[in-house]
């Protein structure tokens, strides 16, 4: 017998619920905070007296920075989202995966310093291959070894990956020095784009795009792909997941893997963009990266992007106008965030 | 073991930190039809409901399903022996759509259109929703998604954690009918935890009563409905004669 | 009258006392036992470090919350006490000044740490005091003027603390300002270590351990959780900065390196954790430990670098540079075997025999 009838009466579902005006405001309002944050700065900066080319200049800066940041901290806020875990090693992934590009991008020394195009992507291409396979194999030993055995206990997460981040430098001293290892950008990938007045650094374009394209693959995997949606339930409730016929485990081996060779992705990147490598510097940026996933909000992708361009645009705006409070802006802009939404920018709905 | 018990406990007992909740259950479901597990709060029946698909290690004892021992599998292998779980909460993922919720639950990620036809026509208001955020969803109509879930491919068990819990009256009518076709085929048994004592009347073939983790009866519900007394020791409440 | 001075919490376990009054003893009369400068240098350090890590254990091992801004509070106990001596120049006032100013600042700003944890998960809190202890490094760096900057400062102490301050000889040793100086040291770093040793042990302690275990629950009770947590980290804090303090005063020096670092920071972690979280002893322990290896297991691994100079990467890594490297890996281990650390470890053997 049909219930279609009796579904009716005390269902309150007459008016089909859409979101209205002030919810999709709401939604919309952690993405509109990027552009806002530009436009007040655009303010700041000509009231300061320099010209528009400059806040061009220190914008696309702040986007490369921001994409960057993002590749490095989607592994993690994922990792946070779907398995409850703190990784405090995280940066390690982003020092080893330098290393490792730059050593191969050292070892192809000719395709790389070439003035071809082409060359370079020759070398680029396998130096980030390496280093990401490189990444993901110790995240894959990292996960079963250091994290598995203290699922469910955070504070022993946070004591035991910091441990392993530190085990991890030493090692990394022990076998390339204690030495900067300097890598100069080829000519196809310096320089840059004159647009009107403004110089615009080429390789803040290509990372920009590249940081982008990386975002879109996500989206779409996350949305598109039966891989995807597993991901965004286990994230909501892992044990729902589990219930439904599925090891979670695997799944979370997976997402570890692949967050600790975005990690290292973002290590060769930045590599380039500094164009020196040291031993700390997943340490130095692990703070960024932080800061980014708790604005963006634990366990959300698009939160991290939002939340990485803030910081990456706060990073450069407050380092032209005021740079002794760069670091300490970008605390307060955290500071802020979290007053307004404790979540985070974009929070996960956690059914468990 | 008799062969007509489709999942059986012995000795089931379930330690979470320092708390000893199940101390001991011996249940036993029979194949076909609904088994009701009454109890007041905090007796133990979500535990035991957790205990059986995994959710939660048991400390001692074994539990049987099909004859076969599951007490130490892990969660996603006792579901692949076919038993759904649906919890107090629902457990359904908010930020999915209707559509998405169910993909999960299938198969391969394919459906059987007949069984999912069969399904929306017992739930109209999820072929509404089809391609909504199942957050919208009122409460009743989240109930309906977290129950279509665990049915999309047929499982031999059902284990149902207060359905009925906050929902209005003509709800708790269309579940009660739709349970009721859900087992007509004879192919699905369900264990009802259910503080809803009309509704528990309705379904219940067999009941078991549970207290400070010890079941405590077990019996035929007609049995237990025709006995005042023994359902105001058990109970402390009267079940209604059947309407 | 051990009792009452331990505030009732005595260690039986034979091991443990033994290693214990083993560690008072030989700090006690360093100079005498163990003269020269190095040596009373490291034990000046592992007296401050012990006070250091013992505050730390208090917020860690008894409140249960991880903060990462620690050796923010050691550097403002640090800079107040070498701000006044720069500015006031050398003297005992400018020191208690200095004290004084550290400390509250400690207090106040680890009082806005802690209000602000209401509104933030415990993980987001601890990812917070990272940050703020980086900006704050980078802050002292830049204020140059004020701090000195990446270099730091050196100050004057009062001459009482000098080595020309000479008092003649005592039992082979020569009595001057800095041995004056340590005996300093180490009676305030007891006297605080016994302070931290009454506040654990009294009802305000064990309200924080009923929070550690089961915060909900205290909640339940009626504990106000907020609060207990709050005066948790203000006390931390503020032993921390008095501690800062004593080291500052014992250098003569005080610079972002030696303060602020997130190595020393690391370094503290390590120590409560191999030496026992939540029961202020292993503090005692882990400084000591951890110190001592520092100053004299370098040398060992320089020894076994040479020897091992043949084989290219065994003798990187017993590099003397690599210490860490191996204490990181006891680190991790000591997290997964003995979450206790030595102290728990050495009291679970008393239980099981």
């Amino acid at each position: 017998m049909s219930l279609a009838n009796n579904t009716g009466g005390a269902d309150q579902t007459v008016v089909l619920p859409g979101p209205g005006a002030r919810e999709r405001l709401g939604r919309a309002a952690p993405y509109l905070s990027v552009p806002l944050l530009a436009l007040v700065a655009l303010v700041l900066i000509l009231a300061q007296g320099s010209s528009v080319p400059t806040w061009v200049t220190l914008t696309v800066a702040g986007l490369a920075m921001g994409v960057m940041l993002f590749i490095m901290a989607s592994g993690l806020t994922l990792v946070f989202g779907l398995m409850d875990v703190l990784n405090f090693g995280h940066g390690a992934f982003i020092t080893v995966g330098a290393y490792v590009g730059v050593t191969v991008l050292i070892w192809l020394g000719s395709a790389f310093a070439a003035d071809n195009v082409w060359l370079n992507l020759l070398a680029i291409v396998p130096a980030i291959a390496a280093a990401m396979a490189v990444a993901g194999l110790g995240g894959w030993f990292f996960e079963r070894s250091v994290v598995a055995p203290v699922y469910g206990a955070h504070l022993k997460q946070i004591l035991v990956t910091m441990g392993a981040l530190i085990v991890t430098e030493q090692l990394l001293l022990a076998i390339w020095g204690p030495e900067r290892i300097p890598i100069n950008r080829p000519d196809a990938l310096s320089g840059a784009f004159l647009v009107g007045d403004a110089a615009i650094e080429r390789y803040r374009v290509y990372a920009t795009v590249l940081g982008l394209a990386i975002f879109g693959a996500m989206a779409y995997v996350l949305r598109r792909t039966r891989v995807g949606l597993l991901v965004r339930a286990g994230v909501e409730n892992g044990e729902m997941v589990q219930a439904m016929g599925y090891r979670v485990r695997v799944l979370f081996a997976g997402v570890f893997i692949v967050g600790s060779a975005l990690a290292a992705l973002g290590g060769v990147m930045w590599a380039l963009y500094d164009e020196v490598i040291t031993v700390h510097i997943g340490q130095n940026l692990m703070i960024m990266v932080f800061i980014v996933v708790i604005i963006g909000g634990l366990g959300s992708v698009e939160g991290c992007l939002v939340g990485a361009l803030l910081v990456g645009l706060m990073t450069n705006y407050t380092g032209f106008l005021t740079p002794t409070l760069s670091l300490g802006s970008t605390i307060l802009l955290m500071v802020v965030v979290l007053m307004w939404r404790p979540q985070g920018l974009i929070a996960v709905n956690k059914g468990h | 073991m008799s062969e007509t018990a489709l999942l059986s406990l012995e000795g089931v007992h379930t330690h979470i930190g320092r708390y000893h909740i199940l101390q001991g259950v011996d249940l036993v479901v029979p194949r076909g039809g609904v088994t009701v597990l009454l109890g007041r709060n905090g007796a133990g029946k979500t535990t035991t409901m957790r205990t059986i698909m995994g959710l939660w290690q048991a400390s001692a004892g074994q539990i049987h399903f099909d004859g076969r021992p599951i007490e130490s599998l892990p969660t996603p292998e006792i579901a692949k022996a076919g038993i759904a779980f649906v919890p107090e909460n629902m457990g359904i993922f908010a930020g999915l759509t209707v559509k998405e919720n169910m993909v999960l639950a299938a198969r391969g990620g394919r459906f059987d259109q007949a069984r999912l036809d069969w399904i929306l026509t017992l739930f109209p208001a999820l072929r509404r929703f089809w391609a909504l955020s199942a957050g919208n969803l009122s409460g009743g109509q989240k109930q309906m998604l977290a129950i279509a879930r665990a049915v999309i491919e047929p499982r031999r068990l059902l284990l149902i954690d207060e359905p009925s819990k906050g929902l209005a009256p003509a709800i708790v009518g269309a579940l009660t009918q739709a349970f009721s076709e859900l087992i007509a085929d004879g192919e699905t048994t369900i264990l009802l935890v259910e503080q809803n004592l009309h509704m528990a009347q309705c379904l219940g073939r067999s009941v078991a009563v549970m207290d400070e983790g010890r079941i405590v009866h077990a019996g035929m519900m007609a049995d237990l409905a025709a006995d005042r007394d023994l359902q105001g020791r058990l109970l402390g409440l009267s079940l209604e004669p059947t309407p | 009258m051990i009792r009452w001075l331990l505030s009732g919490d005595v260690p039986r376990q034979p091991v443990l006392v033994v290693v214990l009054a083993a560690i008072l003893i030989g700090l006690a009369f360093t100079p005498f036992i163990f003269p020269g400068t190095r040596t009373v240098d490291t034990a000046a350090r592992i007296c401050v470090f012990i006070v250091l890590v013992a505050s730390y254990d208090l917020l860690l091992g008894y409140t249960g919350i991880v903060s990462f801004a620690h050796t923010m509070f050691f550097g403002l106990g640090a800079y107040g006490v070498a701000i006044a001596s720069r500015n006031l120049g050398a003297g005992w006032d400018s020191i208690l000044i200095g004290t004084a100013a550290g400390t509250v600042s400690a207090v106040a700003l680890a009082l806005l740490i802690g209000l602000f944890s209401l509104r933030v998960r415990a993980i987001f809190f601890a990812m917070v005091t990272l940050a703020v202890a980086s900006a704050f490094l980078i802050l002292v760096s830049q204020l140059f003027a004020i701090t000195g900057g990446e270099d730091g400062l050196n100050y004057r102490v009062p001459q009482m603390l000098t080595p020309a301050f000479n008092l003649g000889d005592f039992l082979g040793q020569r009595v001057d300002g800095r041995m004056i100086g340590y005996y300093l040291v180490f009676t305030v770093a007891l006297a605080l270590f016994l302070v931290l040793l009454r506040i654990v042990n009294s009802p305000f302690g064990r309200v924080l351990q009923a929070i550690r275990e089961n915060d909900f629950r205290a909640e339940a009770i009626g504990y106000r959780t907020v609060f207990y947590r709050t005066a948790a980290t203000c006390l931390s804090a503020g032993f921390a900065a008095l501690a800062g303090a004593l080291l500052a005063v014992w250098l003569r020096y005080t610079g972002p390196d030696t303060f602020l670092s997130l190595d020393i920071m690391i370094d503290i972690l390590l120590m409560v954790v191999i030496g026992g979280m939540g029961t202020m002893y292993g503090a005692a322990i882990g400084a000591t430990l951890f110190i001592l290896a520092e100053t004299y297991l370098r040398g060992v691994m320089g020894w076994a670098a040479e020897a091992t100079g043949a084989i290219p990467v065994l003798t990187d890594l017993v590099h003397p540079d690599r210490w860490l490297l191996w204490l990181g890996l006891l680190f991790i281990l000591s997290v997964y075997f003995f979450p206790s650390g030595i102290v728990g470890r050495l009291r679970l053997r008393r239980h099981e025999r």
